[in-house]
């Protein structure tokens, strides 16, 4: 055999090497933060569009978005814990913690669908001004991926208990907190531009 | 219950009625589809279909489904192009000049666009993107190829949606790009601009699912000792679109969320009321748009790079040079978006600065021209179909690109701005800089995936034809626009113009025939295959000679796993190295191979997928829960009960394949190894 072709041992995990999985899936939510980007360039633009009607500062109750915050970065502690437990194969605390995480995940949902019906009863909806139709739409993109990190929760919870702490769970868990951890950062800049900000 | 339908306004079935090409081409289809079912059907070929096609995860055969989806929508797009340019031929007069009434004009050319950028090229993009790449890099398959299947399925059904409007309510009337407020509820209040909004929503989730799995093959399974600076230059181009389109489509995602917010949620971003601003669509989409072109052309010059040095028997001239050329063309290509409306006002800086970004650009693509004619230079150039395309290229582009820095200097552009001028530039590049090329790419490793070369005859007259065809149909395009002709027009009052659009169809003519040569170098194939019942015999690896890539040191077609053995790589050109060096392994000792299962989930996704579009267009709300719950569980389903184990061919088996490709290695006259 010459230098230049070796015969190298067949990787036989070719198709579902674990580091390619997760690499695959930081591509995901780096294309998802160019989607977020732009939803925050375009309320900026619109930031203070109000067409002559509400303004946002009016409406906006910085104690209780405080809370909403906190749930949400408290969650994150827990996910964090969930994937300590499962570096120390720890199944139990595994599924404590991401119960845990669930529970302040379905709270801060429920808090921002609570913000969206009082807005809405006040006569506040997308279609009063470009500022609300922004406000909106970038609340709300969050709070769609809120929820589709509680759905893949809840298949997770059925995935530990039937494969325990397989090598696929664990791929799953890396995922699954990269992207718990990705909403929490755009939840932060959503406090900040849009409510911090707003409320100026 | 049926939503839209039942409402008179949206014209359900209008055009069905009153239009009789629409229903003439509708039952043409009809009888096309019933007919390829019932070949299928008596032939007793679903279930082959099924197996070896439809649930497929190999990347090879996913692939050859994206060139058959994009060769169909050429047709389909080019159709709508004739039919533009003989009406345009006609249309001397008023309104009821020509053949086609201002509606059906508008819709033709909206959807000749859409279908030209979104459902031709992209898809023809991704199945030379499947096809090569894992060979080139040396990998058994891509990084995820469930996720390949399922974007495969999903683009299917936004092209099938797409073609839908055909028949069934409108297409939009509103131009590619679908600027508002024209493409709102007050400009557009039927369907047109919803097929529009949700086809190019399901192609834009295809096209990212696919972008993340390139991106993570061409980093994560390139083969031992393949750097980043052994890389074939496709591969280069093909992450740098990637890497492109995963940065741009989001952006184009949002823009087309924020419009169906405003049409169907009655939110005011691009309307004129409610503090609405139309401008910040057209900046979102040409943030979009621009780099989009990009997308398209970088692969482009991938392909040249690697036909040019084939079939010059000579090494790329400048490989580093062509890699920073195309990563400074990632960077510039974002810094250029507003040279497509300079004449929105935006003042004198911000044009200026867009202008020389513009003219900036020209800089790295004139590197790679360069490094192409030094490639050819004492070069021992054989002019084989594939290089005719990409001479064809070379020249044809470096004129488009001309062009294209007269349009960047602002004050010259607000003359050209929307004029034919401008029509005749885009086309100038697309068709000279990446028809051309991609066709290059197919001729060129169509015996790599069928063991057959296209008819060499047909595929030159197909070149001359195409060449010939575009400078007749474009170049008095470029005359008419100096004469002050605007883009699309249904009718014009002005009798010296009508010459140019007479001879600019006798181009399009021209073309028509190049395509048609292309057709039938297919249906010379096909014919092939029907003698051989399917099963195509194994031919040698290197039917061009001089070929430089790893794709080429193995079997034509290639076997489901690619390499028994995978290569490892010292050089760049690493097959070229191989032969030089003469160190080809004949290996015998093989192991078994672990090979991905199929699986039906993309296809059903994809189904659904069509469905939830179909409802939201026509507002049948359950059926977009029904559907959407659908596409949602088939994924969570996948999870739990799909087979992601996948399954080994034994050592036997391979053993067996390999030798009847070493069979007809000796027969080709292969040197025994």
């Amino acid at each position: 055999m010459n230098t230049s072709v070796r015969i190298e041992t067949i990787n036989e995990d070719h198709h579902d090497n674990g580091s390619t999985q997760v690499f695959g899936f930081w591509i995901y939510i780096l294309q998802d933060l160019f989607l977020f980007a732009t939803l925050f360039a375009n309320f900026a633009v619109f930031s203070s569009t109000y067409d002559g009607g509400a303004a946002g500062k009016d409406f906006i109750n910085l104690p209780f978005v405080m809370v909403e915050t906190f749930l949400l970065l408290f969650s994150s502690i827990s996910c964090g814990f969930a994937m300590v437990n499962l570096q120390t194969n720890n199944l139990q605390g595994t599924r404590l913690s991401l119960q845990i995480t669930f529970i302040l995940g379905l709270a801060f949902v429920g808090m921002e669908v609570y913000e969206f019906m009082h807005l809405i009863h006040q006569g506040v909806i997308p279609s009063v001004s470009t500022y609300w139709s922004a406000f909106f739409v970038l609340v709300a993109t969050h709070g769609v991926h809120v929820i589709a990190g509680l759905i893949w929760m809840m298949c997770m919870f059925v995935h530990l208990s039937r494969y325990k702490l397989s090598r696929d769970n664990r791929i799953r868990m890396a995922c699954l907190s990269l992207f718990w951890h990705f909403l929490d950062i755009v939840w932060i800049g959503v406090f900040t531009v849009v409510y911090l900000l707003g409320a100026l | 219950m049926f939503g839209r339908f039942t409402d008179p306004t949206a014209e359900a079935f209008s055009a069905l009625q009153h239009e009789p090409i629409v229903l003439y081409t509708v039952l043409t289809i009809m009888v096309l589809g019933i007919l390829v079912f019932t070949v299928i059907t008596l032939c007793g070929w679903w279930g082959t279909l099924w197996r070896n096609w439809i649930t497929t995860v190999d990347h090879k055969r996913i692939g050859i489904m994206y060139v058959v989806l994009a060769l169909v929508m050429l047709v389909r797009g080019f159709a709508d192009a004739l039919m533009m340019r003989l009406h345009q031929a006609m249309a001397l007069g008023n309104e009821s000049a020509g053949y086609l009434p201002p509606d059906h004009y508008d819709q033709i050319f909206t959807a000749h666009g859409v279908i030209m950028i979104f459902f031709m090229a992209t898809p023809l993009l991704f199945g030379l993107f499947n096809y090569i790449l894992p060979l080139q890099i040396g990998a058994r398959d891509v990084a995820f190829p469930f996720l390949n299947n399922l974007g495969f399925w999903i683009t299917f059904a936004g092209a099938v949606l797409i073609n839908i409007s055909l028949g069934v309510g409108n297409f939009g009337r509103v131009g590619w790009l679908a600027y508002p407020p024209l493409s709102e509820l007050s400009g557009s209040p039927d369907t047109g601009v919803d097929y529009y909004l949700w086809s190019l929503q399901l192609s834009g989730i295809a096209t990212t699912i696919s972008a993340i799995n390139f991106v993570a093959t061409i980093i994560k399974m390139r083969v031992s000792g393949m750097t980043m600076m052994k890389l074939p230059v496709f591969c280069w181009t093909a992450l740098v679109a990637n890497v492109l389109i995963l940065m741009i489509y989001p952006v184009l995602t949002v823009a087309l969320a924020l419009l169906i917010g405003d049409r169907y949620l009655g939110m005011h971003f691009f309307t004129n009321d409610g503090g609405g601003n139309p401008m910040v669509w057209i900046n979102y989409v040409w943030i979009f748009g621009h780099p989009e072109v990009y997308v398209l052309v970088l692969p482009a010059f991938g392909i040249l790079s690697e036909v040019v040095p084939t079939f010059s028997s000579k090494c790329l001239f400048g490989y580093t040079s062509m890699i920073w050329a195309i990563l400074v063309i990632l960077v510039l290509s974002f810094l250029v978006w507003a040279h497509h409306f300079f004449t929105m006002g935006g003042g004198i800086s911000v044009n200026t600065f867009f202008s020389v970004a513009t003219m900036v650009i020209a800089v790295p693509t004139g590197v790679k021209i360069f490094n192409w004619l030094f490639t050819m230079y004492k070069g021992r150039i054989r002019l084989e179909p594939p290089m005719l395309w990409c001479m064809g290229m070379i020249f044809t582009f470096v004129g488009g690109g001309l062009t294209g820095v007269m349009l960047s200097i602002a004050p010259a552009d607000w003359q050209f701005h929307n004029s034919l001028f401008l029509v005749a530039h885009f086309h100038h590049t697309i068709i000279g800089g990446v028809v051309f090329a991609y066709l290059a790419g197919l001729v060129y490793w169509f015996p790599k995936a069928f063991g057959i070369k296209l008819n060499r005859a047909l595929g030159i007259a197909s070149f001359w034809c195409w060449f010939i065809g575009f400078y007749f149909s474009f170049f008095p395009l470029y005359i008419l626009g100096l004469m002050g002709a605007t883009r699309r027009l249904q009718h014009y009052i002005e009798p010296s113009w009508q010459p140019y659009f007479i001879i600019a169809m006798i181009g399009a003519l021209i073309i028509a025939l190049g395509i048609l040569f292309t057709v039938l170098q297919l249906l010379l194939v096909v014919w092939y295959g029907i003698k051989h019942k399917g099963r195509l015999p194994v031919r040698e690896n290197d039917p061009w000679g001089d070929t430089r890539t790893l794709e080429w040191s193995i079997s034509s077609p290639p076997p489901p796993y690619n390499f028994a053995i995978l290569p490892s790589v010292t050089t760049l050109d690493a097959y070229w190295h191989m032969k030089t060096e003469g160190t080809q392994c004949k290996p015998t000792r093989f192991s078994r191979i672990h090979m991905p299962s199929n699986t039906s989930a993309g296809f059903w996704v994809g189904i659904l997928a069509l469905i939830l579009g179909f409802a939201l267009v026509w507002h049948i709300w359950w059926l977009v829960a029904f559907s959407f719950i659908g596409v949602i569980s088939v994924i969570i389903l996948h999870s739990f009960i799909g087979d992601h184990c996948g399954y080994y061919l034994s050592a036997m088996e391979v053993q067996k394949t390999e030798d009847a490709f070493t069979a007809a290695y000796l027969k080709a006259g292969g040197k025994e190894i």
